[in-house]
């Protein structure tokens, strides 16, 4: 089982190291991951294993929204692109 | 492999573009729950829903957590409850309240199915629940009512159509002081169909299994916002075209929830209904698909071409995307919950008379319509026979929800709060049918019925 996490907002330092702190700390596994800046803008994807996540999906996005309170995050399984864009 | 953009595109679609689950409703079947003790048939019914439906707002919310979609309603639909007034006898708002009772303790925020089908003639209880709607709606919260009235295999009661017009009224007088609400969940259905899961007109239908779970998705939003990227001067095969790919990706997502409620709940997965469902929400309007095809105000010539091309598209781009869609699907077009019908209608560019043509393209009929307090029972009869006639002969589900503002005019406003928003009272022709509604009886099925 896996799930993918989107962080966007202004760029600064450390956003990738709470992401993967809050990971850890869920016992979520970091399989791949894409970002981008433009300007200050900061465009994450990652995408992890869920299958051993010692909470729930929705606790882990709450740790992760306290950890960078300026950023848009969603922490949604992959079950839903999937679905929506392959057949 | 996943790739960034479609990732982006589904988190737009939910973050910006209102894309939603707009309901999950549970059908539960109350035969077995006949008794002919009314007491102990409304004690069965309590135990029965709230046995099959304690866990659906639970699951719901942990499917929202878990894929980050909004489901915005749990809903229960049940058999029609003349059924059971058939059997038991009594006071059927007994069953309302206990209806009411069930809802409010599993939290979910209607439940549909204080109905009778009554589309070839009234059996036993039919007529004491067609009665006592008014005061049914006017005591409970969450109770929903629906009456079918024809078919186009069985024609149109014509009895029946008379006395709904009288109904509605009543439901308006009973609740005037709420906002004439008892009217806006009553709906006047010909060729209802028996798995729909959207309010007001669900309901459990007699041919559906012992409980059932049917998805109805939304999404004008995002149809909206696909469009507003092509140039405008697409062809309009482009834009069915984008039409159906967004519909697709929205009926997946409906089927993925639908499963998983399925499978969690342990009840058998029954149908999508890939409605698009506007809400009073900005950017959540199928009048503002429909302008933003080409028409500087939805109700203007042209209105009905776009809406049938919008329809079918929805259809077609859902139909691969879902092992089984049903209920309603197409796109609704109530007045008072669609930001840019509301304004349409404001500006006196959407009639009535033009939503009746409408109705003849699109998934519903005449629906949440705000029209003058002293509009009389024969004219909504009147109204109620025109969009049934619409329905049988075209062999698709037609519907009248409209709401009497008693003590207004038209050109004030009513607002109802929340989903079923606000909207102008709109003008109705007066001419009286007075002698026709008052001949009863039944207009025969059309030829088209006969198609053994």
């Amino acid at each position: 089982m896996r799930a993918v996490i989107t962080v966007i907002g202004r760029d600064m330092v450390g956003i990738l190291a709470r992401v993967s702190t809050a990971c850890a700390d869920a016992n979520a596994n970091v399989i791949e991951v894409t970002q981008s800046v433009m300007q200050e803008f900061f465009a994450m994807i990652m995408l992890i294993d869920i299958s051993l996540l010692n909470c729930e999906i929705e606790e882990l996005k709450n740790e992760l929204s306290e950890k960078c309170p300026d950023m848009k995050i969603h922490v949604m399984h992959e079950n839903i692109f999937n679905s929506m864009h392959r057949i | 492999m996943l790739n960034m953009t479609d990732i982006m595109e589904t988190i737009t679609m939910i973050e910006e573009e209102c894309l939603d689950i707009r309901t999950i409703t549970m059908g539960i079947s109350l035969l077995d729950c006949a008794d002919e003790s009314i007491d102990r048939s409304c004690e069965k019914i309590y135990k029965k829903i709230h046995s099959y439906a304690k866990d659906l707002v639970q699951v719901g919310e942990s499917i929202e957590k878990k894929y980050g979609i909004p489901i915005v309603n749990k809903r229960i639909s049940v058999t029609p409850i003349a059924m059971l007034v058939a059997a038991s006898g009594g006071d059927p708002v007994k069953y309302a309240k206990t209806l009411d009772r069930v809802a409010k303790d599993v939290g979910v925020n209607f439940i549909g199915g204080y109905s009778a089908l009554v589309h070839k003639g009234f059996s036993p209880g039919d007529r004491e629940l067609i009665n006592s709607i008014p005061q049914a709606l006017a005591e409970t919260e969450f109770v929903c009512s629906s009456v079918n009235i024809g078919t186009t295999k069985a024609g149109i009661n014509m009895d029946a159509v008379k006395i709904m017009g009288q109904v509605i009224r009543e439901a308006a007088e009973k609740t005037r002081d709420k906002q004439c609400v008892g009217a806006a969940k009553l709906v006047i259905f010909c060729n209802a169909p028996e798995d729909n899961p959207f309010m007001a007109g669900a309901f459990h239908g007699p041919g559906e299994p012992d409980s059932v779970i049917n998805v109805g998705v939304s999404g004008p939003g995002v149809v909206r916002a696909a469009l507003a990227k092509m140039p405008k001067d697409a062809p309009l095969d482009e834009i069915a075209d984008t039409i159906k790919k967004t519909a697709f990706k929205i009926t997946r997502m409906g089927q993925l929830v639908g499963i998983e409620a399925s499978q969690q709940l342990g009840v058998p997965f029954g149908i999508i209904d890939l409605s698009l469902a506007p809400t009073p929400a900005i950017g959540d309007s199928v009048a503002h698909i429909l302008e933003e095809m080409g028409l500087e105000t939805c109700g203007g010539w042209g209105t009905t071409a776009a809406l049938a091309l919008l329809n079918d598209a929805v259809k077609k781009g859902g139909v691969m995307a879902s092992s089984h869609v049903g209920g309603l699907s197409g796109a609704f077009i109530p007045v008072t919950e669609d930001a840019g019908m509301i304004d349409a209608a404001r500006k006196g560019v959407l009639t009535i008379e033009k939503l009746e043509s409408m109705t003849a393209v699109c998934s519903v009929g005449l629906d949440m319509i705000v029209i003058p307090g002293d509009t009389p029972a024969e004219i909504i009869s009147g109204i109620i026979a025109d969009e049934a006639a619409i329905g049988m002969v075209n062999n698709k589900t037609t519907a009248v929800r409209v709401i009497p503002a008693i003590g207004l005019e038209e050109g004030e406003e009513l607002d109802f709060g929340g989903l079923l928003g606000k909207g102008p009272i709109m003008k109705v022709n007066p001419s009286s049918p007075s002698i026709l509604i008052n001949r009863g009886g039944r207009i025969p099925a059309p030829l088209q019925s006969l198609k053994n």
